[in-house]
């Protein structure tokens, strides 16, 4: 079976090379290691007696074994993504999982169902169910399946099946319970680098943030004025007669700069700020799963204290903690690795729309 | 321009220097004083130079100066000096006249004024001005003699006051409304051009703030540590960049401020036209009412109302030695105001030719000048523009090596 075998030479301890990553892309291992293809789009709104909500057109195309068909299409609403969502962190505690978009947001004047905010999410979404398919255990993940082909009432009938809330209760009262007890004694030194780095991390990214947004503001007051200062020009070539062709042509520059500056804000607002964004959400993911990691350590580090007689059911369950123990560190390092190369082309994103907007500039700038 | 004295002398305003003294109410004040230097040009042989002169003159002295020549020159349209106080700042320039920035700037237009004077071919003639560039003692004292305060029409002072003119000469009226519509949009223009400023100089520092976090971020980073602290840098440059190119700016303003108050003389000439017209269609009216008088008693009709015929009428007609005396009178006068009539027209037809030449001279001036500015704003963008370009392929190579 050749997917299988594409799996196991996709070794998440090989970090995979960033000359590999240049395409406009993002999501492109290289076309021929992909197996799974998926769209969000289409976005409607449902109107009912209780509630107004949206639904996203979610297409997948696949040439997969496992799945009964090579395309589905399906329509999922932001509370299917959520389920999901907490599906796959249930089953993999110790796993990085995407960032979804936020239910609400605070900053914006965004009204909840306006085509920006729609937008915005729609892409968000998009990015969520590619990342998950990237993943290199994640995608085989048999909820994440169900989410993409079910039909509406298959996945509902579904959803109301899995562990019922009582127990998912005791999972919280143990998460809250080891947190409480605070640094876990045994936990290596790796892990202990890592949450040093989060904190740090989330720090800066949250700063960062905050810096382009500023900037964001800066430059649409500069937009403001530009718009004025060109006319002005036009006005004035009016009166002249000697001077009125080169008035003119300043004016037309300037609206040229004023577009070039409509460009770069947009490639603010659709590359950095979005990114940064997500960043910030994976800090937070990353402080949650560095959290459960020790919550596991913990459980572990209990039952060897407790079972120190019984050797055989303690080495049995050490085996079972230490192999997800390995799992995490190896999820850990490959998406480190992941992740670093993220940024490289993130900022090389970035960079590119200023350069472009710097060179606009130029060709625009004539007399 | 061949015997302008710009060609004869070098003129400059080379220092300014803080003073105190006690002005005319006897108070304390604090006042900068301007060094005027002058060397005179002389054919270069043994590449020697002259000697140079020098004396103080604070800003009041420009500005009685320049009170001196619009009255003594009604028909020039004299050059300005660089604004009282500063207009039209952007937040960060202080508006402050003592501030350094604005001494510099205002010591360059002082500069410009005294050249543009030098380089007119009436103005530059004019003892007074060779006296405020060469006699240190004695200056006001000269100025006040000439008297030209009496000369000055105090009517002209009521800035907003129209003259209605019968017969306005066209080609004045479209001048003046030329000049009240340059006043006001390179007065919006400034303003939206130091908003402008102020906004752009935001965006460039902001970006500074990037620097510092990015070097705080490379301190955890490994691989991408590097990249980050240099991207850092360039980013600090960035922000650092935009203080000398808003300065060069300012020059660019001031270039335009000069042609924003030039406009004021300009105008300033316009209206001492249309006195003069005023005066004229006044003095022709009153002329002919008198005409109308002395015929009337000389042929004893009364063609229009007057309260002096009613008078008469009812309180009985004057003698005949009374009106004969009458009538002499009136010929005196109608003679005279004849004479005055001829000058005064004369006195017009003079101001308008050489307003109309000084106005042509004025005109290709103000396009030249306006010209080379625009276009040196047009070489600041694309320098800015350039100065952007590197840093940002620095910084992306930066970012690219992270």
């Amino acid at each position: 079976d050749t997917s299988l075998a594409e799996v196991n030479s996709f070794s998440p301890s090989v970090p995979i090379s960033p000359s590999s990553m240049i395409n406009q892309c993002k999501f492109e291992d290289g076309p021929e290691l992909r197996d799974l293809f998926i769209t969000v789009d289409d976005p409607e709104s449902h109107i009912t007696a209780i509630e107004t909500f949206i639904t996203y057109r979610v297409v997948t195309k696949t040439s997969r074994g496992e799945f009964d068909s090579s395309e589905y299409e399906v329509r999922r609403r932001y509370q299917d993504f959520l389920w999901l969502k907490s599906k796959l962190e249930e089953a993999h505690p110790t796993l990085i999982i995407p960032p979804l978009p936020e239910k609400f947001i605070m900053k914006g004047m965004v009204e909840r169902f306006s085509d920006e905010f729609i937008e915005t999410r729609r892409k968000a979404l998009h990015k969520f169910l590619n990342r998950i398919a990237d993943h290199p255990t994640l995608t085989f993940n048999e909820d994440f399946k169900i989410f993409l082909t079910a039909q509406a009432w298959e996945l509902s009938s579904h959803k109301k099946q899995g562990p019922g809330l009582l127990s998912r209760m005791g999972q919280t009262v143990r998460a809250v319970a080891s947190s409480v007890r605070g640094a876990v004694k045994n936990r290596p030194e790796m892990f202990t680098e890592m949450s040093n780095y989060m904190e740090t991390f989330s720090q800066k990214i949250n700063l960062l943030d905050k810096i382009a947004h500023r900037i964001y503001k800066e430059e649409k007051d500069y937009f403001n004025e530009m718009k004025e200062y060109g006319p002005i020009h036009t006005l004035w070539s009016a009166s002249e007669e000697d001077i009125a062709d080169s008035l003119k042509g300043i004016a037309s520059c300037i609206d040229r700069c004023c577009k070039a500056t409509e460009k770069r804000m947009a490639g603010l607002s659709e590359n950095l700020l979005p990114i940064l964004h997500e960043y910030i959400l994976y800090s937070e993911i990353l402080m949650g799963v560095l959290k459960r990691r020790d919550q596991i350590q913990g459980e572990l580090d209990s039952k060897v204290e407790t079972l120190a007689n019984k050797k055989t059911e303690k080495d049995l369950f050490s085996e079972e903690i230490g192999k997800l123990e390995d799992k995490v560190e190896r999820a850990n390092n490959a998406l480190k690795a992941d992740w670093d190369r993220w940024k490289q082309n993130m900022q090389w994103e970035m960079r590119s729309t200023f350069t472009n907007v710097a060179e606009n500039n130029l060709r625009y700038y004539e007399e | 321009m061949e015997d302008c004295l710009a060609k004869k002398m070098e003129i400059t305003v080379s220092e300014a220097e803080k003073r105190t003294g006690r002005n005319a109410m006897n108070i304390q004040e604090t006042y900068t004083a301007y060094l005027i230097e002058t060397r005179a040009v002389e054919s270069q042989s043994e590449g020697q130079c002259a000697p140079v002169d020098s004396l103080w003159r604070r800003y009041s002295e420009f500005e009685l100066l320049r009170n001196y020549l619009s009255v003594t020159y009604p028909h020039i349209v004299v050059p300005p000096l660089p604004e009282k106080r500063a207009d039209f700042v952007w937040h960060k320039l202080s508006a402050d006249n003592m501030d350094p920035d604005f001494v510099e700037r205002r010591r360059i237009g002082l500069e410009n004024f005294l050249l543009r004077v030098a380089s007119h071919p009436v103005l530059c003639q004019d003892r007074i001005f060779y006296a405020f560039l060469m006699q240190e003692g004695g200056w006001k004292e000269m100025v006040n003699e000439t008297g030209f305060q009496l000369k000055a029409d105090s009517r002209l002072k009521a800035l907003n006051a129209t003259f209605r003119v019968k017969n306005p000469d066209k080609r004045f009226t479209e001048l003046k409304h030329y000049s009240d519509e340059l006043q006001s949009v390179i007065s919006h223009l400034l303003r939206v051009r130091a908003r402008v400023a102020d906004r752009l100089y935001g965006v460039y520092k902001v970006h500074g703030n990037y620097g510092r976090v990015f070097s705080e971020w490379s301190a955890i980073e490994k691989e991408m540590g590097d990249g980050l602290q240099s991207a850092g840098h360039h980013m600090d440059v960035y922000a650092a960049s935009i203080d000398d190119i808003l300065e060069e700016e300012e020059h660019y303003a001031d270039q335009l401020k000069e042609y924003l108050f030039y406009a004021e003389a300009l105008r300033a000439v316009c209206r001492k036209h249309e006195l003069m017209q005023y005066d004229l269609e006044m003095a022709a009216q009153d002329l002919t009412s008198k005409k109308q008088q002395c015929e009337e008693l000389a042929t004893g009709t009364v063609r229009t109302f007057s309260l002096k015929g009613m008078t008469s009428k009812l309180f009985g007609q004057e003698t005949p030695e009374q009106r004969e005396a009458k009538i002499k009178v009136l010929e005196e006068q109608i003679q005279e105001g004849e004479e005055q009539l001829k000058s005064k027209n004369l006195e017009g037809r003079d101001f308008v030719k050489s307003a109309w030449a000084d106005i042509e001279r004025f005109k290709e001036q103000k396009n030249h000048d306006l010209k080379e500015a625009l276009i040196s704003y047009a070489v600041m963008q694309i320098s800015m523009c350039k100065k952007g370009i590197q840093v940002w392929t620095n910084a992306k190579e930066c970012f690219s090596k992270m």
